[in-house]
């Protein structure tokens, strides 16, 4: 199995601004002060020494991950304004004239999770069929609201491709696009729901949007046994532990620490930070990474829990 | 992991030893509550003194908020103090100063419980 993550950013979009751009520069330009750098491969090994929040950026759109099984069907979660990426990334590789089945599966329909769809262009091309999972049974309001007139200019009838709402059970497992799906319902508001994908003895499961309340042993039984054994865990680690407990509680998201602990119970491989905290600079999410690392490592008992945080851009192979 | 508990006026001082990890965080909380109970408005701050804490897991860290958060529903005090450098690391890490009020030493944190 393959994750591409192509929105990672939780609550809302963001960009980076002129300003962090400029801080960037700075910082690797004073780096490379006093060193000889006058071929282009002096020039990218120097690069090469420099951290990811230097040279590059974590990126700033909402909720949208790609998971290749090497089937035809794509398979997706959730469209926040990472489907526009997505959906330029298909088409550069399938071409308008090929239609293509996509299964969309959506944690819930916040709007930061559905408003990628009216710029996913295969909703435009005839022949596409575009299948939205969900175990709300909203979810088709949803989607027709945000294309009301007053919002879009696109109605959503006017949409080419054929577009069908399967509505799903938690706790059940489903059959689909050849994988073995199911569904956890998790603490948010309106509710959310993780999924579990199975392919090949291989498991992944995208959990974001979801509390963790400290006091809710059962709650957290049912997640531990969700995560159970998987590949990699894309979880929501918006807030500090101290911060989702305290002054951002109830406010639906989890933390690093409570991914940590979830993962070592369960005995995961990877965790995967997700849904960044808008108002986080890159420099704020690497330092969170090598916290986070140090703190699972602290607190490793008999399981080592790889830790990597997610990047709009950034592809894993199990 | 043992809890001594001792009074220093009315300040209840319980000071831990040993790791605090998924093996001992249930029976950790249950000897812990009694105390928590009274640490109230009216009745005894309570003072954790963490110098014997050689190791904390998630699962500790659990534990402790769950500590604070019936301890603030009762509008007691409490401290912590003496963190061993592995332990102040995690504390620091999950941004702990937020939700405890955290000393170095035992007499600072005498003196913010004794406010």
């Amino acid at each position: 199995m393959k994750i591409k993550f192509w929105g990672t950013r939780g609550s809302i979009p963001v960009s980076v601004t002129a300003t962090n751009i400029r801080e960037k520069l700075v910082a690797a330009l004073s780096g490379a002060i006093g060193r000889q750098l006058t071929t282009d491969a002096d020039i990218n090994d120097y690069l090469n020494t420099l951290g990811f929040e230097v040279t590059g950026t974590f990126g700033g759109h909402s909720s949208c991950v790609q998971i290749d099984i090497g089937t035809e069907d794509h398979i997706i979660c959730d469209m926040g304004s990472g489907a526009r990426p997505l959906a330029q990334s298909l088409l550069t590789r399938f071409g308008p004239a090929r239609p293509q089945t996509y299964h969309v599966f959506m944690s819930h329909l916040h709007w930061d999770h559905i408003m990628g769809f009216p710029f996913f262009t295969p909703v435009y091309i005839p022949g596409n069929r575009i299948i939205i999972h969900s175990c709300h049974a909203e979810v088709e309001r949803a989607f027709r609201r945000q294309q009301d007139p007053i919002s879009f200019p696109v109605e959503f009838d006017q949409l080419a491709a054929r577009i069908e709402f399967e509505i799903l059970q938690p706790g059940q497992v489903y059959a689909i696009a050849g994988m073995k799906v199911s569904a956890q319902k998790q603490h948010h508001s309106g509710d959310s729901y993780g999924w579990r994908f199975e392919h090949g003895g291989q498991a992944v499961v995208y959990s974001t949007d979801s509390e963790h309340p400290v006091d809710d042993i059962a709650g957290q039984a049912a997640i531990v046994e969700f995560f159970r054994g998987a590949d990699a865990v894309i979880f929501d680690a918006m807030y500090s532990l101290a911060e989702a407990v305290s002054v951002k509680a109830d406010w639906g998201h989890s933390s690093n620490i409570v991914g940590v602990e979830l993962c070592q119970q369960a005995k995961v491989k990877r965790l995967l930070m997700f849904h960044h905290e808008p108002a986080y600079c890159d420099g704020k999410l690497t330092q969170l990474l090598a916290e986070t690392r140090r703190f699972e490592e602290i607190t490793r008992e008999d399981h080592r829990v790889e830790v990597l945080t997610t990047w709009d851009g950034m592809e894993l192979e199990l | 992991m043992d809890i001594a508990s001792r009074q220093d006026g009315s300040i209840r001082i319980l000071k831990l030893t040993g790791r605090l990890d998924q093996a001992s965080a249930d029976n950790f909380h249950k000897a812990l509550i009694p105390h928590l109970d009274d640490c109230s408005a009216t009745g005894n701050p309570l003072l954790l003194d963490f110098s014997g804490v050689e190791y904390i897991s998630s699962v500790g860290l659990r534990v402790m908020i769950l500590a604070a958060k019936q301890v603030k529903v009762q509008n007691g005090k409490v401290a912590i103090a003496n963190l061993t450098p592995i332990v102040a690391e995690v504390f620091q890490i999950g941004r702990f100063n937020l939700v405890f009020q955290v000393f170095q030493n035992y007499d600072d944190a005498v003196r913010f419980l004794n406010q």
